[in-house]
């Protein structure tokens, strides 16, 4: 029998219980998950000695998703993310883990956050990775259909998100990241990509982000659609001293279609972070 | 391609299993070609064009160019998927969109399986 060195713990955040993993001892590593899914998308990295030798790798599901709690009330009212809520919480967890310097890392609209982040909190962090990063995403398909009551949610969510990664990655880890999807609340994929293709348009905004203060990695799979490498490579242009990678083969969720491949892209940047 | 594709579906338990229910008609264009898919609780069928007065519930169209970079095996970035296509412009939905979405992982998997045929 193998047993996995993480540990999941609950924590009470904004008034809302908060799931999240974690492994190692070191530079704080904050995961952030694509709209819909949740810190399980992390579990290669978490589980990466190479890295938790020096990396204290934390990922925590947003509430509404994974394991964490909606808030109270949440029947009453339809969820969308926003840019401020989004990056209140990332610092809230934060400042109440007493995480100091942290590195963040984000995919999807977790690789758009990271973004607003730079702009907002370099000097609170060490270091900031963009997985599929892009500034901006208009809507090229309804995205109300994923939360109909004749439509079902999770198989609706999982075909969209299947279609996402590489047919290069390996069956038994892409269908691990549909599942993830599947299990996604009602209206929750649609809630955060309200941020993503609605609200957090951060086009007019990333000139302003200074590397200098924060460094900031990009790294993006050539087989995205959704947060293209030509979306990516957009913002590596605007933003000076972003170190952009293409990644050859892997799809819109890296660490979760194609472990093995993504930490191969990982690790060399993390070592980076960790010399600078 | 198309012709001998319900034979390629019927016979994958593994596609069939995501149709479950689905008791609808599709249309799929390859360029001018038409292509009517009548499914019939995930077992597939397939009707060839041209035709005259037939009914479907959805319908996708594409060029055959698009459809033969689609069917590369394994498809180039940008040709994996068809929403892929979708945010291009280079193919299009049409019909209820409803019954598209509630059986899409259905439809992806049919319509990609000539890949490995």
């Amino acid at each position: 029998m193998k047993i996995e060195p993480i540990v999941g713990r609950y924590a009470h955040i904004s008034g809302c219980r908060m799931y999240f993993e974690e492994a190692g001892k070191g530079i704080p590593l904050v995961c952030l998950h694509t709209a819909g899914s949740d810190g399980r998308q992390y579990r290669a990295v978490l589980n990466d000695s190479s890295i938790t030798k020096s990396y204290r790798v934390i990922a925590f599901d947003m509430p509404w998703h994974g394991k964490s709690s909606p808030p109270p009330g949440w029947e009453k009212e339809d969820y969308r993310l926003t840019t401020g809520a989004y990056t209140g919480l990332i610092m809230e967890f934060i400042r109440e883990m007493g995480l100091e310097r942290p590195v963040v890392m984000g995919c999807s609209i977790g690789g758009r956050i990271v973004l607003d982040l730079a702009l907002k909190h370099a000097r609170e962090l060490r270091a900031l990775i963009g997985l599929q990063s892009g500034a901006f995403v208009e809507r090229y398909y309804d995205a109300a259909w994923l939360d109909h009551p004749e439509v079902h949610g999770g198989r609706a969510c999982g075909a969209v998100a299947y279609g996402l990664m590489s047919p290069l990655s390996p069956e038994k880890e892409r269908w691990e990241t549909v599942w993830h999807y599947m299990q996604g609340g009602p209206g929750i994929f649609t809630g955060d990509l309200h941020f993503y293709q609605v609200e957090g348009d951060i086009r007019s905004r990333i000139g302003a982000i200074d590397t200098s203060v924060c460094p900031l990695y990009l790294l993006t799979g050539e087989y995205d659609y959704s947060a293209s490498p030509r979306d990516t490579a957009a913002v590596a242009e605007r933003v000076k001293g972003a170190k952009m990678t293409v990644m050859k083969g892997l799809g819109h969720f890296p660490m979760s279609e194609n472990p093995e491949a993504f930490l191969g892209y990982l690790r060399p940047v993390l070592e980076e972070i960790r010399r600078a | 391609m198309f012709e001998n594709l319900p034979e390629l579906v019927n016979a994958d338990p593994a596609i069939v299993r995501w149709g479950r229910g689905m008791n609808e008609t599709f249309m799929v264009e390859v360029g001018d070609d038409q292509y009517l898919c009548t499914v019939s609780d995930g077992k597939l069928a397939v009707a060839t064009g041209p035709f005259v007065m037939r009914s479907w519930s959805f319908a996708i169209r594409a060029k055959a160019q698009c459809w033969e970079k689609f069917w590369q095996n394994p498809p180039a970035p940008g040709w994996h998927d068809l929403f892929a296509l979708l945010r291009r412009g280079d193919v299009k939905f049409e019909g209820d969109q409803r019954v598209l979405m509630a059986y899409l992982m259905y439809v992806k998997l049919v319509l990609a399986r000539p890949r490995k045929a």
